[in-house]
């Protein structure tokens, strides 16, 4: 181990912040269907995977801005994600069979990127890539700062409707005991329907954010599996904020294992933290 | 360097029949009888897929002009390939099949160390030849009947990195400091090592190594401790995606890569990017001369260049990966044209007697675990494209020995 210098561990940190808020990001549609809708959704990350290969395409073929092009994918997995809820609720699929279901439809998805995009390497060249500004010795890079705020955004958005909104509220209801909140007149089809489409339309965001930042490959869908489901399960399921907040953790500190011991041991944070929120908060999951 | 002079006149003979018999194929008959089944696995799927693709493009194409021909032994040559998913594990449960159901009468080696040694293992229980093309470990290849054609030598960690110090040391401004930060994906991880070592013997100062798990996504902080390191020169033991997120999170902090080496970086994305001119890396064939007078380059670079850019890869050049797989199949073409059968034993020891001219240049299996000499090479990407330039005898005609 090596003590680091300042500007090092804060470079790291900042780097480690960045990551987290994409974790959180990819978080966010995970632990809204997980913990209201009840399914684990592990098709999320394929979703993601394919928004980002729909941002690449559409950026590099049709001169789209990266960002605008949500304006697109967005809505078609907002649509997606209904159809999937539809058919999960018209076959009555428990949580557990959720999880093979989607394992399923992850396959099926990564087979279509593959075969659409070959397994081959895409980088999406935008002109964001380029923009980064400097705070004092801080290289502050302009994808991953949109990443951060998106990320930001969208948690706190959804945190407020759920919050302050009837129909968040009426969400919430649903979500708590959906016999009781139909009793009270609260369309739980309906609204489960729409809690799935924004589940699906923010791995597309999500998906807008990671072609910003990475090279593309099929099979890169399983490398985000593990850190993800840590920040879903450290932040809580069904809650907005909490994703956000445990991915920066392990984003931090991940990254500040980096900068003062060897780069291997990252990992093992993430899910140390796990194990220790597990253990210690057993019941706030 | 190669030793022609060592060459056994049976070998000159046998290359010789090899090379007639390539110019006077296409007056040959077309190949008739029971189809002769190659078998073997690749990554069709999984985090290896994207060079998997290569070599699946690669024995398409042999296959099809094997058969253009006269096949071998005057029949046709079918292939049965299998996806293994990039799981050395289920690698093994299909060469099984390949071998007890399939029947396939000669064997190819999958996509990878790990996937080749549980091909391997298969292989000595039912005493199958072996060929395979990219082989990472060599002294891991113990069987006697296994012949890699990725000509690295038995030594690929000491002979490999000392290339890379030898094109550096005869270049404009030799590095006196260096960094080694290396994934733990094996083989790359096993030449990292190597070239720690090696850069201690010849007095290169370490300032910094550091080691990461395959599959890791945020690379600032390993940027950030590079830039704060100052190295002369970066021994990247980097391996597809690595290389170009190390590099992306060094543009971020505004750290420009000194001379930087990247180990098994994927060639297409590095060449496009513009936080990659200059960088090196190793490789045993590209598409340019002298190389291109290799046995077979001219012939098979049209055809590869075509259906790559037909099958939508970035980069549709040949190069090492191409070049590895195309060798071996022609390894196994030679051993049963040379052998005159499909005897597994037969064709071993045919192998082991002979050399066999392949894209890489002529290839022996007469040494340690069946490896002849490092046929490797430094290449350089400059003015976009992937050049050779060390050893001086392999370097492309013209080009800088090393652009800073």
């Amino acid at each position: 181990m090596q003590i680091p210098s300042l500007e090092l561990l804060g470079q790291s940190l900042l780097s480690g912040l960045f990551i987290g808020g994409l974790y959180g990001l990819l978080g966010l549609g995970l632990s809204l269907s997980w913990g209201m809708l009840r399914q684990i959704n592990l098709a999320h990350f394929a979703l993601s995977f394919l928004g980002a290969y729909l941002t690449y395409q559409l950026s590099s073929s049709f001169g789209f801005d990266p960002l605008i092009t949500l304006v697109i994918v967005a809505p078609g997995f907002f649509v997606f994600g209904m159809v999937m809820h539809w058919v999960f609720a018209k076959f009555k699929v428990t949580p557990f069979n959720s999880l093979l279901v989607t394992f399923g439809l992850t396959v099926i998805i990564e087979s279509f990127i593959q075969w659409l995009w070959t397994a081959d390497y895409r980088k999406l060249e935008s002109h964001y890539a380029d923009i980064k500004f400097k705070v004092g010795v801080m290289y502050i890079p302009l994808p991953e700062l949109l990443t951060l705020l998106i990320s930001v955004g969208l948690a706190l958005a959804t945190w407020a409707v759920l919050r302050y909104t009837p129909i968040g509220k009426a969400m919430r209801a649903m979500s708590e005991n959906p016999r009781m909140a139909a009793a009270f007149g609260v369309n739980e089809p309906m609204l489960a329907l729409l809690l799935s489409g924004a589940a699906s339309a923010f791995a597309g965001v999500a998906g807008a954010c990671l072609a910003l930042s990475f090279t593309l490959a099929p099979s890169q869908i399983y490398a985000w599996i593990g850190v993800v489901f840590s920040a879903v399960m450290i932040g809580g399921l069904g809650n907005p904020v909490g994703p956000l907040i445990a991915g920066i953790v392990i984003g931090m500190s991940e990254a500040a294992t980096m900068a003062v011991t060897a780069p291997a041991w990252a990992p093992l944070v993430s899910f140390s933290l796990l194990i220790a929120v597990l253990l210690l908060r057993p019941g706030k999951i | 360097m190669i030793n022609f002079s060592s060459f056994s006149r049976r070998s000159v003979l046998a290359l010789s029949a090899l090379s007639a018999l390539g110019l006077s194929a296409s007056a040959l008959a077309a190949p008739s009888g029971t189809p002769i089944k190659v078998g073997g696995t690749l990554a069709l799927t999984g985090p290896l897929s994207a060079t998997a693709l290569i070599h699946k493009l690669v024995g398409e194409i042999y296959i099809e002009e094997l058969n253009k021909k006269n096949g071998l032994l005057g029949r046709p040559v079918e292939w049965v390939l299998k996806d293994d998913q990039s799981k050395p594990d289920l690698a093994r449960t299909l060469y099984e099949q390949i071998v007890t159901v399939d029947k396939a009468d000669l064997l190819i080696g999958p996509y990878a160390t790990a996937n080749i040694l549980s091909a391997m293992g298969v292989a000595q229980r039912y005493n199958k030849l072996l060929v395979h093309h990219t082989f990472g470990i060599p002294s891991l290849a113990k069987y006697d009947m296994q012949f890699p054609t990725w000509a690295t030598g038995p030594s690929p960690e000491v002979t490999g990195p000392n290339l890379v110090f030898d094109a550096l040391a005869a270049g404009p401004k030799p590095p006196k400091t260096i960094a080694i930060v290396t994934s733990k994906f094996p083989s790359v991880h096993f030449m990292s090592v190597g070239a720690r070592e090696v850069a201690k013997k010849r007095g290169l100062t370490e300032v910094l190594y550091l080691e990461w798990d395959f599959g890791n996504r945020d690379f600032g902080a390993i940027a950030s401790r590079l830039k704060e390191a100052k190295p002369d020169f970066i021994w990247g033991g980097v391996i597809a995606l690595e290389g170009m997120l190390l590099l992306d999170a060094m543009k971020k902090i505004d750290y420009p890569a000194p001379q930087m080496f990247h180990f098994l970086p994927s060639p297409g994305p590095m060449l496009k990017s513009p936080d990659a001119k200059s960088a090196l890396a190793m490789t045993i064939f590209e598409q340019h001369a002298p190389l291109m007078s290799n046995f077979g380059a001219t012939e098979f670079a049209k055809i590869f260049n075509e259906r790559a850019a037909k099958a939508g890869l970035p980069d549709t050049q040949v190069d090492t990966q191409a070049a590895a797989s195309f060798a071996a199949w022609q390894v196994l073409e030679a051993a049963v044209n040379g052998a005159k059968s499909l005897d597994d034993k037969a064709l071993a020891a045919w192998l082991k007697k002979n050399t066999v001219n392949t894209i890489q240049g002529p290839m022996r299996f007469d040494g340690v675990n069946n490896y002849g000499e490092d046929l490797s090479k430094v290449k350089q990407v400059q003015n976009g494209e992937w050049v050779v330039i060390w050893p001086r005898a392999s370097a492309k005609p013209g080009v800088k020995h090393l652009l800073p």
